[in-house]
């Protein structure tokens, strides 16, 4: 799914509620680690987020303005 | 119409007439002040009292007052946000639009071709890779935790009313244990309190501060039992003898209720379902001796009754009072009953006469039987909780348990097995203890004894996953506890080691009721020979012994005892108070009575 900067659901494949689920919740995440990193070193930038889980691993790669949010399961 | 009614009492039923008259006033005792008893005391000069002009106001007084705030589950919702003004996220249409439109911008495609990129390559990475992979299958989880066992409070449900009465019986929702029916009455013989309610509850586990529903009944409820087939039906025994049914669909009153007339005749102490096609079926226990078997269809009447006169002559006069019931699903034609006598009756409810239904007893305990259950996973194995003790029994032992607690020094109330380990059962006791005992862990003490609370606890049930267990209080207090995963969970050997146990316990037990016998006999044979006056000179004599000996042991027991005590409160007081050691005019006769710091005032 494509997110904007605002945790709107641009583009998804997923049906609408796990969508708007899945796209506000992780949208605060990768903001809260983007500035987490940037605290730490205000010249570094966050530039991929994986979260490996027991049932599948959640990508997040932010841009400037949107982020992509792939949700793989690695068993398939 | 006027209905008069004149009562009539004769004046010489009154009694003798009073005569007062006026005479002087007379001295019926002098005591005349005492200077050795005044040398015992010290007066106190300055004496220190705190005075205070105006009265005592308390700035906050919540806080020293109330113990228990009454609070409120609150729930807030959360909508989509995050769009644009001008954008409804509820119409369909204007977030398709607002969607195409950013699409079409080139700094989205831009961004998402990027991205892409870098996406696809850790895709194929994980698909490169799995790390969630396991490279050796056959590493079962050995986990040998040795972790002490414990028990932590989770909940506590306190009887919402003023007037507060015992917890008498708790049961488990039979599906989501997520809810627990209390019955709450006063079991003290006609001294319950003015004003007592006589509601029960259903709680839910998760709000503490209000019970879920209120369940209505004329007389307070002894027992209350979820329906295991239907979890919207609950059977109740009330104190009266009736027994009630109610829906909780159909709200807090009584569904059915039972006719008085052919009801017990005391309180019903006992209700159990029963294990039929219909889910409607079941059974209930009273302290008047009988036993009675209803269907919740037709309960106006019951539709079995059994007497529990061991005696097999069916008199109501002659029969023990039932005071707690016990049925094995798995054995559906037994079922057994603890007597306020101390006697355990096994019977057959499908013996042909009345009489076969009685077809054995178990007597050992000294008082009533609070608890009676069959181990879960040996169900010839029973426990049994009264007087101070709780004992187990096997069925193939007639004459006494095979496995008994000490004594404690508090009476136990009740006691059940854990439904998922065969050496783990629980009492509970006067002090307001809980005692977690695992016999194939440890014999003579308890694995864990847990004080809950000041009062008596009253009664326990085990949630069917072994983990949670509700104990309820004299004061209608209910705690609801958790125990450690290795006090709930099967241990390795435990179903083999516990069988071996009680098997081992119940040759014992036979080896030692076959040499009773035998000696019995002996005895009885030696007897048979002796001389006929030798026999009854004996006895005589012996018995006047007996008893001045037995007296002056018991006497000799009680004062080691007191002088026990006094000794140990004499050492006590002198560590504290070396000058406090001076003793009262009554010292001699061992009991220590120390002079009060007051001043006397006799009269003159």
């Amino acid at each position: 799914m494509v997110v904007n900067a605002e945790g709107i659901p641009i583009r998804t494949t997923l049906d609408n509620s796990t969508t708007v689920q899945y796209a506000g919740l992780l949208h605060q995440l990768t903001m809260k680690a983007r500035s987490t990193v940037r605290d730490i070193d205000p010249q570094n930038d966050l530039t991929f987020l994986r979260i490996r889980s027991k049932k599948h691993e959640i990508m997040v790669a932010p841009d400037k303005e949107y982020l992509l949010i792939v949700i793989q399961n690695p068993c398939e | 119409m006027e209905i008069v009614y004149v009562y009539v009492k004769k004046r010489s039923e009154f009694g003798k007439q009073c005569n007062f008259s006026d005479r002087q006033a007379e001295l019926n005792i002098d005591i005349q002040p005492s200077p050795e008893l005044a040398e015992l005391f010290v007066e106190r000069n300055p004496v220190d009292t705190g005075t205070q002009c105006s009265a005592s106001i308390c700035r906050s007084p919540v806080s020293l007052f109330s113990f228990w705030f009454e609070m409120e589950t609150r729930g807030v919702n959360h909508v989509e946000g995050g769009w644009p003004k001008d954008v409804n996220p509820l119409e369909l249409e204007q977030t398709i639009r607002f969607r195409k439109k950013v699409e079409k911008d080139e700094n989205y495609i831009n961004a998402v071709m990027q991205l892409g990129s870098i996406m696809e390559h850790c895709i194929k990475q994980n698909n490169a890779i799995d790390i969630y992979e396991q490279y050796f299958n056959d590493t079962e989880a050995v986990e040998v935790t040795e972790e002490a066992p414990s028990a932590k409070t989770i909940n506590v449900f306190r009887d919402p009313q003023e007037v507060k009465r015992t917890a008498t019986h708790l049961s488990w929702h039979p599906d989501d244990h997520r809810k627990l029916a209390i019955a709450y009455s006063c079991l003290d013989f006609q001294r319950a309190p003015m004003g007592m309610s006589n509601d029960s509850y259903i709680w839910d586990l998760e709000n503490p501060n209000k019970p879920e529903i209120a369940l209505r009944s004329s007389s307070p409820l002894i027992t209350l039992e979820y329906n295991p087939k239907d979890s919207h039906v609950l059977l109740g025994g009330c104190y009266n003898g009736q027994i009630a049914c109610w829906d909780t669909r159909k709200g807090s009153l009584v569904a059915e209720l039972s006719t008085v007339e052919f009801s017990h005749r005391d309180p019903v102490y006992g209700t159990i379902w029963l294990q039929s096609k219909t889910g409607t079926e079941c059974f209930s226990a009273s302290t008047d001796g009988q036993v009675m078997w209803w269907d919740i269809r037709k309960i106006s009447e019951p539709t079995e009754v059994v007497v529990m006169d061991i005696t097999r002559k069916e008199q109501l006069e002659n029969a023990l009072g039932a005071i707690s019931l016990e049925f094995e699903p798995t054995l559906p034609t037994k079922f057994m009953v603890g007597t306020e006598q101390g006697i355990v009756i096994s019977c057959n409810r499908k013996a042909k006469t009345a009489a076969e239904k009685i077809v054995c007893t178990f007597s050992g305990h000294h008082g009533p039987i609070y608890a009676l259950q069959r181990n879960p996973f040996y169900p010839k194995n029973f426990l049994t909780v009264g007087d101070w003790t709780a004992r187990v029994w096997s069925e193939d032992s007639r004459e006494s348990s095979i496995m008994w607690t000490k004594y404690h020094m508090a009476y136990l109330t009740d006691g059940a097995w854990s439904p998922t380990r065969p050496a783990v059962f629980f009492t509970t006791k006067m002090d307001g203890t809980l005692d977690i005992w695992d016999i194939v862990f440890k014999q003579c003490d308890p694995a864990l004894s847990l004080k809950v609370c000041d009062e008596a606890l009253f009664c326990l049930r085990v949630q069917d996953n072994g983990s949670l267990i509700a104990c309820g209080s004299q004061l209608g207090t209910t705690t609801l506890l958790e125990v450690s995963s290795g006090l709930s969970t099967l241990q390795r050997n435990e179903k083999n080691s516990a069988s071996a146990m009680f098997e081992r316990e119940t040759r014992r037990e036979k080896i030692l009721e076959a040499r009773h016998r035998e000696m019995r006999l002996k005895e009885k044979g030696r007897a048979e020979g002796k001389d006929d006056d030798q026999r009854y000179e004996e006895p005589a004599v012996d018995l006047q012994e007996l008893v001045a000996k037995a007296e002056e042991e018991f006497f000799d027991v009680i004062f080691s005892e007191l002088r026990k005590k006094e000794v140990d409160a004499v050492k006590k007081s002198k560590l504290v108070e070396p000058s406090a050691g001076t003793r009262g005019p009554g010292g001699g006769h061992g009991f220590c009575v120390r002079p009060c710091q007051l001043d006397l005032y006799l009269p003159v």
